[in-house]
């Protein structure tokens, strides 16, 4: 595990949907490295051979009768939405136009 | 009034729930702006619910919370309330469905009063990386209640209402409870329906009460308790009862003080949690010192594991469905400034954490790694519960901090939740009771810790402290 780099967090940020700016960047930076500079006590460690644990009850597929039940208003939410267009929820363009 | 001496007074008639949530919303009006403690108040909505109450005990219903007025943390939806999370991104969202445990509530004669302020997201231990304001200890305005449902401990702490929920990922039930002098409880993972909760690390997130005493806190989590098929990861098997098993005792009951869960903790908590080890020996515990060093490795474990789940649990706010939505040019352009306008700094660290411990070429060092820590953890855990019934350590390493104490040191806020983490990675059981008063008179909260399912036995030896200090 090397050092947390200025690129590696610009790299997640825009992973994640996030702008930053470089002072942002530079403070982010810093703050990550301290606790990723804490979590190499786990680097140290001998795990071969234990299996992870995901789900603190080792969770198994839960299965429901397929019958017709109530569902969320529509209108309600809907309601919610920023932008909506013929019943459906609206986004700016997600593909550009033909050349 | 304490919450169970209220629900006894409306169920006989002696008094009404509506006088009752009146004079509750009064307590509110004269300490919230000081305080910060509920972000959103219905006043009339609670006012006509408890109408609603007054109509159902005339009607001869007996429920068990008949008019106890409740504050909920702000992560909990309730149908048609403005709910936060703490978060610009969700302000002015209403949830179109209530949480299964706000149902609950409600059909115990139970009175939500509003929503109460929170860490953006649970993301915190001090209430004040809330996008509404950091919340005051009511105990001393100068300092923090803890966090992250500070709000929820601030309400009860007030004597605004008698009993609140909160939700606890690492802490953020006990830790507030601890700083604000309540009891408060994480259950068993699983325990308490997850449905209408506001997704931060589903894994580790429970719902849980606070109360100035045992047996409140228990009779509310036996209320919430129990399995919702709308809940995949609620426990299949029917609750265990509680309120029965208070007077237990812990007669022959074997008590493990864990030198893990005291290390560091500032010398007058270390006093506190010997002297509740003293006290439960003098009440027919055996008490034994006990050592799991895995424990130390929780803290590392959680803030791998915790931020990788909400990383993925907070992709969702994306402008699209409900919450803010901040222009621009494409699809794309709007999900980032959404997202960058939308969350506080703690909650981009978070995600990008989580983003960096998930990425291709860190996941097997980092997220891997964390999983199979946690599998030690529960091991360790297991060999401590064959010898032990119950752990006891300190919930918190120190007394309620002073506000901005700790902001500008995210790692410094972390470690305020080393003791109570290992728990929440484990899906266990634990709870946080008063046990005597440190620095500025502030108090202590000492942990009692069990396997899964074992909440009443931690109620009766919380019961045995809380009588030694003389609730």
């Amino acid at each position: 595990m090397a050092g947390l780099s200025r690129e590696d967090v610009a790299k997640v940020a825009r992973l994640a949907r996030i702008a930053l700016d470089d002072v942002e960047l530079d403070r982010f930076t810093d703050q990550l490295a301290q606790v990723l500079e804490h979590a190499r006590d786990l680097e140290a460690l001998d795990l071969a051979g234990v299996a992870p644990t995901a789900h603190p009850h080792g969770l198994v597929n839960v299965v429901r009768d397929d019958v017709v039940r109530a569902s969320l208003e529509r209108t309600e939410v809907l309601a919610q939405a920023p932008d909506v267009a013929e019943d459906r929820f609206s986004v700016p363009r997600i593909i550009g136009e033909a050349p | 009034m304490n919450a169970l001496e209220v629900a006894a007074s409306v169920r006989a008639g002696e008094t009404s729930a509506l006088e009752v949530v009146a004079e509750s919303l009064e307590r509110v009006a004269a300490r919230n702006e000081e305080l910060n403690v509920f972000v959103h108040l219905d006043a009339e909505g609670a006012l006509a619910a408890a109408r609603r109450v007054d109509e159902r005990v005339a009607a001869g219903e007996t429920p068990a919370l008949a008019g106890v007025p409740v504050a909920l943390k702000d992560n909990l939806c309730v149908r048609g309330q403005p709910t936060t999370a703490g978060s610009r991104i969700l302000a002015g969202w209403r949830p179109p469905y209530d949480a299964t445990v706000v149902e609950r509530l409600a059909a115990a004669g139970a009175v939500a009063l509003g929503k109460a302020n929170m860490d953006e997201f649970a993301m915190g231990s001090s209430t004040e990386t809330s996008a509404y304001g950091p919340t005051r200890n009511p105990l001393d305005p100068t300092r923090v209640p803890g966090g992250s449902s500070g709000g929820s401990a601030a309400a009860v702490a007030a004597g605004m209402v008698p009993v609140a929920l909160g939700s606890d990922t690492g802490g953020s039930i006990r830790q507030p409870a601890a700083l604000c002098g309540l009891v408060g409880v994480k259950p068993t993972y699983g325990l308490v329906s997850r449905y209408g909760l506001i997704a931060f690390a589903s894994s580790l997130d429970q719902i849980g009460p606070f109360a100035a005493t045992v047996a409140e806190a228990a009779l509310v989590l036996e209320v919430i308790a129990g399995h919702d098929p709308l809940d995949t990861t609620s426990l299949p098997e029917p609750a265990p009862a509680l309120v029965g098993h208070l007077d237990d005792g812990v007669a022959g009951r074997r008590v493990g003080l864990c030198r893990e869960l005291v290390e560091g903790a500032d010398p007058e908590v270390v006093a506190a949690v010997q002297r509740a080890a003293e006290a439960l020996a003098r009440a027919g515990a055996s008490v034994e010192e006990v050592s799991i060093p895995e424990l130390r490795l929780g803290l590392s474990a959680y803030y791998l594991i915790a931020p990788a789940e909400a990383s993925s649990n907070l992709a969702r706010y994306d402008g699209v469905r409900y919450g803010l939505r901040v222009d621009g040019p494409d699809v794309e352009a709007m999900n980032v400034a959404t997202r960058t306008v939308g969350f506080g700094d703690e909650v981009k660290r978070r995600i990008m954490l989580g983003t960096y411990a998930l990425s291709a070429g860190y996941y097997d060092a980092y997220y891997g790694q964390a999983l199979k820590v946690r599998t030690r953890m529960i091991e360790a855990f297991a060999r401590a519960y064959a010898r032990v019934d119950t752990l006891l350590g300190a919930t918190a390493p120190s007394v309620a901090f002073a506000l901005g104490a700790k902001t500008q040191d995210p790692l410094a806020m972390y470690l305020s939740d080393v003791f109570t983490i290992p728990t929440n990675l484990a899906g266990e059981a634990a709870l946080s009771v008063p046990f005597g008063t440190g620095e500025g008179g502030l108090p202590i909260g000492v942990q009692l810790l069990g396997p899964a399912r074992s909440e009443a036995r931690l109620f009766a030896a919380a019961r045995v402290l809380e009588a030694e200090v003389g609730r």
